[in-house]
């Protein structure tokens, strides 16, 4: 395999043209692990680490832009992520182990594109739009477009993810993160839960947004479960019949990790947590 | 390929593979055999090596992604028949047994300490945490970078 560092997005277009089987190689962390495992070399490897316009993060009037090359380390030292998406700032927080950290990117692990990804959750309750270019030009979708399956996303040959685009949450708005893992760190999701919460003055909910990880295909969102709790004023009881419906809304199953049983018990147990917060 | 950096604070420039594992080319072109390979897939930090500072593993890094950084093994920590503060810290605390992991772990606190001087024993944990170790149990390695951590606040003062 060779690998070519593009130094803009007109040599990477191009170097998809000329390598028509080349993959993009980021933090690498989860591209060279399953290159071991499965052999099927592509001929060349694009690496973006030198590509300026993936790497930097700009923060605009009503949204922040994050480029696919930024790593979960840069992302959770950023004051703006800290501050206004403790969501985000939760999920990089527990994603892997420091060195994992230092060189995963968000921009990998959206395109890895699965069902345990910990950016993904706090990524859809966010409403987040994912910048993509390519041959035909550039386009903005929302994630849950841009996901289309277990490890599956819609990008096309020759199509890559230039950033993340985000808007800003309102000011008093709530976000955060819950996994469940076999332990603390170094540990794939067995379920995670993502909230954005808004509530009126009286304390009744003006706006809830939940997505889940590692409970279904891809991430799971259920409207029918944030259409109940809207209005009303979240309490250990309202959060436990929430529960029962979306334990019946998911789709998990058993894996090496643990029981489809138990990933329904902890989808509805993890929304126990936002009143505990 | 001809990659060109650092190593262990010399210039260096090798022919390689582009897509040579760092891990391969450290152990098997240089001899730097304090580089362990254990899982090979990013689990254990056997193979943790630090890149312009910065704890990285090198069975997950390619020859070509070394042009023009600064790698340290653990070979490169200390001046040749001497330890660094964290290495001695580890030997009189007892955080060595086998000694499979402590390379990587060493580089791992070394990385921990600059970015966190006076860490808590949780974030000592935390920060850690991408490093197995089977032996020890952990508590003596965390009294080794806390004994390590004092040693060098001493010497900042
Ligand atoms: C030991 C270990 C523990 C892990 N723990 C976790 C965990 O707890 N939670 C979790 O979510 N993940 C975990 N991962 C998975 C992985 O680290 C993350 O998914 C990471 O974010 C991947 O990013 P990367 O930059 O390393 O991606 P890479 O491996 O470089 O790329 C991944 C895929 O995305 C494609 N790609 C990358 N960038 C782009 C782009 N800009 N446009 C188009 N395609 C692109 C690549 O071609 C490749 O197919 C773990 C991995 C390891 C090895
Ligand atoms: S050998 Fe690299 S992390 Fe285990
Ligand atoms: S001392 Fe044996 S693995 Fe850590």
């Amino acid at each position: 395999m060779e690998v070519l560092f593009p130094r803009t997005l007109e040599e990477l277009k191009e170097l998809f043209v000329t390598y028509p089987d080349g993959r993009i190689i980021a933090g690498g962390t989860d591209l060279l692990v399953q290159l071991r495992k499965h052999g099927n070399k592509p001929s060349a490897l694009f690496s973006v680490e030198h590509l300026e316009q993936l790497q930097h993060v700009e923060e605009k009037e009503t949204e922040i832009f994050i480029g696919a090359g930024v790593t979960h380390q840069q992302l959770w030292e950023l004051p703006i992520i800290k501050n206004y998406f403790p969501v985000l700032h939760d999920a990089v927080a527990v994603l892997g182990s420091p060195p994992i950290r230092h060189s995963g990117t968000l921009g990998g692990n959206l395109c890895t594109a699965s069902p345990a990804g910990d950016t993904l959750p706090p990524l859809y309750v966010l409403g987040a739009k994912i910048a993509i270019s390519g041959k035909t030009g550039k386009r903005c979708v929302p994630i849950a477009e841009f996901i289309q399956g277990p490890g599956c996303t819609m990008l096309e040959q020759g199509e890559f993810v230039t950033g993340i685009q985000i808007p800003l949450p309102a000011p008093q708005a709530f976000s955060a993160y819950y996994k469940v893992g076999k332990r603390k760190a170094l540990a794939i999701a067995i379920a995670s839960l993502a909230v954005m919460l808004e509530v009126n003055p009286d304390e009744t909910v003006k706006n809830i947004k939940l997505a889940w990880g590692s409970v279904g295909p891809t991430v799971m969102v259920l409207p029918e479960v944030e259409a109940f709790l809207k209005g009303k004023v979240l309490s250990d009881e309202i959060l436990s019949q929430a529960g029962k419906m979306a334990s019946l809304g998911v789709k998990p199953i058993d894996d090496i990790r643990a029981s489809a049983e138990y990933r329904q018990c902890l989808t509805a147990n993890l929304l126990l947590r936002i009143c505990r917060d | 390929m001809r990659v060109k950096f650092m190593l262990n604070g010399k210039q260096t420039i090798v022919d390689a593979p582009a897509d040579r594992r760092v891990v391969d080319l450290l152990r098997e072109d240089f001899g730097l055999i304090g580089v362990k390979e254990c899982c090979g897939a990013g689990e254990c930090g056997a193979c943790t090596i630090l890149v312009n500072g910065t704890s990285r593993l090198s069975c997950l890094m390619l020859a070509a992604q070394l042009e023009g950084v600064e790698v340290t093994t653990i070979e490169g920590v200390a001046p040749e028949g001497s330890f660094a503060i964290v290495q001695q810290a580890f030997i009189d605390c007892g955080a060595v047994q086998c000694g499979f992991c402590t390379p990587g772990m060493v580089l791992a606190v070394l990385d921990l300490l600059q970015r966190n001087p006076q860490p808590s024993s949780e974030e000592i944990r935390e920060g850690l945490s991408g490093n197995l170790c089977r032996c020890t149990g952990y508590q003596k390695i965390v009294e080794a970078v806390q004994v390590a951590a004092a040693l060098l606040k001493g010497r900042r003062a």
